[in-house]
């Protein structure tokens, strides 16, 4: 859908007038890499709890995504297809829906017949990761519990199984 | 200005100032955005944005500006945001709302 992209004088004060406000600080988008992945617990859409936690020793993806957002739906059944295959090597996917509503999270979790995890996120949630402001976003977690990777935007996502792959091979700890 | 994606991207943090006017790309949000500009002059400048996803695949800004241009508001505009709203705005130090 085309939007004019011609700004009149009064738009470009107002813009600049905001940008004059005073800053507020926000986590970098990069301080995560390398740390401990932030704990949390959410219910999946049946009600049962999941712990970031409990998948210490695992190969963890976490994805944040949206109904509403297409790269996230072309994304989430490659990523039950690598669940399938790679659960067994210690992989488990976890996706968060940044979904206000959880309907249509479901209507869509039963389509594509996804069997992870799916919880709802939320600002709290978001602001943990360094605040999610995108979509959609991919967190790898290493087996010690340290982010390893975020992807933002439509992975590549073949060198992101090669990423998810690399990161089975390593040994437990 | 307007916001006109999730709710969960603007309680997490949005421009100072601006207003949460619901997904374009849903009903409910643009009837949202029709309340919100209902008092509103149609020679008023208005301010969308969203940043949820790239911009051409940003499936609220599109129907959140054709609605508000149905609706009379001839200096509607969208502010442009190329990737999304964490890279194109908070990451280049513009302000921004705490979340609360």
């Amino acid at each position: 859908m085309k939007i004019p992209r011609r700004s009149s004088l009064p738009f470009r004060f107002a813009l600049y007038a905001c940008l004059l406000a005073p800053a507020t600080l926000y986590p970098a988008p990069h301080s995560l890499l390398h740390h401990p992945a932030p704990t949390f617990t959410r219910n999946d859409l049946s009600g049962k709890p999941v712990d970031l936690h409990a998948y210490r020793g695992q190969v963890v993806l976490l994805n944040f995504w949206a109904t509403w957002c297409g790269p996230c739906r072309l994304e989430l059944p490659r990523f039950a297809a690598w669940q399938t295959q790679y659960g067994p090597q210690g992989l488990q996917v976890i996706a968060v829906s940044m979904d206000d509503d959880s309907a249509p999270v479901r209507a869509l979790v039963r389509q594509l017949n996804l069997d992870f995890p799916v919880v709802m996120g939320d600002q709290p949630l978001g602001t943990l990761y360094g605040g999610v402001l995108g979509l959609p976003q991919t967190f790898l977690i290493g087996r010690d519990g340290t982010i390893r990777a975020r992807l933002k935007g439509e992975a590549d996502l073949d060198s992101l199984k090669n990423r998810v792959r690399r990161l089975l091979a390593e040994p437990r700890p | 200005m307007l916001q006109v994606g999730s709710r969960i991207f603007f309680s997490q943090a949005h421009i100072p100032g601006s207003i949460y006017a619901g997904p374009g790309s849903q009903p409910a949000g643009l009837q949202l955005l029709e309340s919100s500009v209902a008092s509103s002059p149609k020679d008023r400048l208005i301010v969308i944005y969203c940043g949820c996803c790239p911009w051409n695949r940003c499936p609220n800004v599109g129907p959140a500006y054709h609605r508000l241009r149905d609706l009379g508001f001839i200096h509607a505009k969208v502010l442009y945001l190329a990737n999304n709203f964490g890279d194109d705005w908070v990451a280049k130090g513009y302000p921004v709302e705490e979340p609360r």
